[in-house]
């Protein structure tokens, strides 16, 4: 159950674990972007769930052809990033002014709203920025030094202008010979069987 | 949805009639480059070696950063003495300096978020070079109240840190917002512009031949693989740090100018100054991006990316701008003499006619007169002017920031101690050198980091919107690798010559 779970979640991130014959999944070729498009959609409706699209631009209507929703955790890191920065600000500028040291500066109270905005500001647009980027890192499973799809050598071409669809062996309607079918007749030009067997020297 | 429609899961139909592939008209990427003309056109200067005139400008920059080393220890051995900062004049160059550099990175957030927020799309081409420019004119601009303080060795007095005195910082003070101020934007300014760089590091990794220059590439670019998983999250985040940076730059200069409203001196102390400040940050910020653009783009081989457009859209955010600086400055002088106080109207009057008057006509003739030329869309579009007019504007906010720092100070309460303010030959020399290092890191980001946002300016190609295929028979304007052209799109699954890893590059 757990142990389901904790993959569910890592597949969220993109990380997925190979099959008993160390296979990682399909990686497939498209095109260009509309067709990867389709093929991300018509993926979807098969029913496949572990699948991942790769481009080196984000395409447009991808999250919605892929069935993915709004993305929620980042605004909700964000939004406790900024909370945890007010309250740093504020209990920093109480504490240190009007408890641990207080010192009268031309009478003025030792501890008040008006004076402490800009550092209540400050701090809280600096901490919801780690929180807007630590939330991202978190939920994308980044920094990944090691990924199984490097050992295609076509996918370096994934940051520049190729277009890949990644089905995942870890998906419960995987089936090499049927998928590589579907993928194939999806429009893909060139599909892989990427293997995870651990070495570095692939 | 588009895409949800029922013939879009199934493979688009041959026979279809085809649209002119890649034809692109007014688009913000000129001469009909495709994806990976776009990856080579950026990622080639940071694998090459560098054009003799990077070598050159680098050598006279490093020069002018050794200067400047050499010079800031002398200031800490010898005192802030030997600056001509003096009483009344207790704020001289360095502190004009500081304004100065801080207003000058304001334009790389700008650019970033608040032209992100505004979908201005012809962003893309030039907003990772001033980010970079933002994040080095920070770095000049905070040399100079951390030597201004006298003992640096002592700067951390400034963050709430315990120390031996068991004192705090004073959070009252304007001095100390401005610590957290500029300090804040600076990370953020970091963050933003590293997470807007993973992309491109990845597309730099995939492409380096070297080992090691792999491994530092893999490093810093964390494992990035293009995933829509990961791009759902990551344009979350970058939306969301857009919008927290926009009220951030525009709190920078705000913060900056507190540091002079909120004296009691006349000629400082007016409510109009965060908004004029900001404005004129933002102007003197894209100065600074036209100058370096305009060569930038010349060197590199860039003028298909940083197109004439570009520079058309800054010179009028800097008309703009320009027009809202001279705007104050005339207000500054009405206020000062609706007030009705004295003092306040003679600080004024000094300004414009006294001993420094020299030094408010060259800003009034910089910031608000030779920008109007921008009017006229032949000089706005003209690189020779505005090459030459985005130098004024920086001379003129230069003066700017002089005017309101020296000649505020000069004649202060008591005429006694009323004198004229000379700059030493350490400010000069210090003032050269923090524009050596200022070009020395904007040399270093552009022989190793990729200039310009690969991956932003590809997706705003047309050829990235995947309805650009629409009506296509799906291959018409591929990325140039798609085999098979002319063949029947559906092809028969070969299920048993299944492709296992590392075998072939091409099929049959």
């Amino acid at each position: 159950m757990l142990r389901t779970l904790i993959q569910e979640v890592k597949a969220s991130m993109g990380i997925y674990e190979s099959d008993a014959d160390q296979v990682y999944g399909l990686l497939a070729e498209f095109p260009n972007p509309g067709v990867l498009l389709d093929a991300a959609e018509a993926t979807r409706k098969e029913g496949y769930r572990h699948f991942d699209a790769h481009s080196p631009f984000p395409i447009h209507g991808m999250d919605d052809a892929m069935g993915l929703g709004n993305a929620v955790g980042v605004g909700v890191s964000t939004f406790f990033g900024g909370l945890t920065g007010f309250a740093t600000a504020c209990l920093l500028q109480w504490w240190t002014g009007a408890v641990d040291y207080p010192l009268n500066i031309s009478g003025k109270p030792f501890f008040a709203v008006e004076p402490s905005v800009p550092i209540m500001f400050e701090l809280t647009v600096l901490f919801a920025g780690f929180g807007a980027v630590a939330g991202m890192l978190a939920l994308n499973g980044l920094p990944r030094p090691y990924n199984p799809l490097f050992y295609s050598d076509r996918f370096e071409g994934v940051t520049d202008d190729r277009f890949f669809l990644h089905v995942a062996a870890s998906d419960e309607q995987f089936d090499a010979e049927e998928t590589a079918k579907m993928l194939r007749n999806l429009g893909a030009v060139h599909i892989e069987l990427v293997q995870d067997d651990g070495l570095a020297d692939s | 949805m588009a895409n949800t429609e029922d013939d879009k899961t199934l493979p688009a139909e041959p026979s279809r009639p085809q649209e002119g592939a890649g034809g692109g008209h007014g688009q913000l990427v000129r001469g009909d480059l495709s994806f990976h003309d776009i990856t080579e056109m950026v990622s080639r200067h940071t694998e090459k070696k560098a054009p003799l005139a990077w070598y050159i400008a680098f050598a006279a920059s490093l020069s002018g950063a050794l200067l400047l080393l050499a010079l800031l220890a002398y200031v800490v051995w010898n005192g802030i003495g030997v600056w001509g900062n003096n009483q009344p004049v207790g704020w001289g160059w360095p502190i004009v300096n500081f304004v100065f550099w801080v207003g000058i990175g304001h334009a790389g957030t700008l650019i970033s978020a608040i032209l992100f927020l505004f979908r201005q799309h012809w962003r893309t081409a030039i907003n990772r070079a001033a980010e970079a420019m933002t994040l080095f004119a920070v770095v000049c601009a905070l040399i100079w109240p951390t030597f201004h303080v006298g003992r640096v060795w002592v700067i951390y007095w400034t963050l709430p840190i315990p120390n031996q005195m068991e004192m705090w910082p004073q959070f009252k003070s304007p001095l100390l917002w401005d610590v957290f101020a500029v300090s804040s934007y600076f990370i953020v300014s970091l963050v933003f512009w590293y997470v807007g760089l993973v992309p491109d590091l990845a597309t730099l990794r995939d492409r380096a031949e070297n080992f090691w220059r792999k491994r530092i590439l893999g490093f810093f670019s964390l494992g990035w693989t293009g995933a829509n998983r990961h791009w759902r999250n990551y344009e979350k985040a970058y939306l969301l740090l857009a919008g927290l940076a926009t009220p951030l730059v525009l709190s920078v200069h705000s913060v900056v100018s507190f540091d002079f409203a909120v004296s009691v001196l006349p000629g400082w102390h007016t409510t109009i100054f965060p908004p004029y400040f900001v404005a004129g940050a933002i102007f003197s910020g894209f100065a600074m991006v036209v100058t370096l653009m305009v060569i930038t783009r010349e060197v590199y081989g860039l003028k298909n990316v940083i197109t004439i457009d570009h520079l058309e859209k800054m010179n009028i955010i800097i008309l703009v701008t320009g027009t809202i600086v001279g705007f104050a400055y005339i207000t500054e002088f009405f206020m000062a003499w609706y007030s009705g106080v004295e003092y306040e109207q003679y600080a004024f009057i000094n300004r414009a006619f006294g001993p420094y008057a020299w030094a408010y006509w060259i800003m009034m003739t910089c910031n608000l007169i030779t920008p109007q030329l921008f009017w006229s869309k032949k000089l706005r579009r003209s690189i020779p002017v505005m090459f030459v007019l985005s130098i004024f504007v920086n001379i003129g906010m230069w003066f700017e920031r002089f005017v309101i720092t020296i000649t505020s100070l000069h004649r202060d309460f008591l005429p006694s101690s009323w004198g004229y303010f000379e700059p030493t030959w350490v400010d000069i020399g210090t003032l050269v050198g923090s524009f050596g290092l200022f070009f020395t890191l904007f040399l270093l980001f552009l022989r190793f980091v990729p200039m310009v946002a690969m991956a932003e300016v590809k997706g705003i190609m047309p050829q990235a919107d995947p309805h650009h295929y629409d009506g296509g028979d799906g291959r018409a304007a591929g990325n140039g690798h798609a085999e098979g052209d002319g063949e029947p799109y559906i092809r028969p699954a070969k299920v048993a010559s299944l492709e296992q890893p590392d075998t072939d590059e091409g099929e049959a």
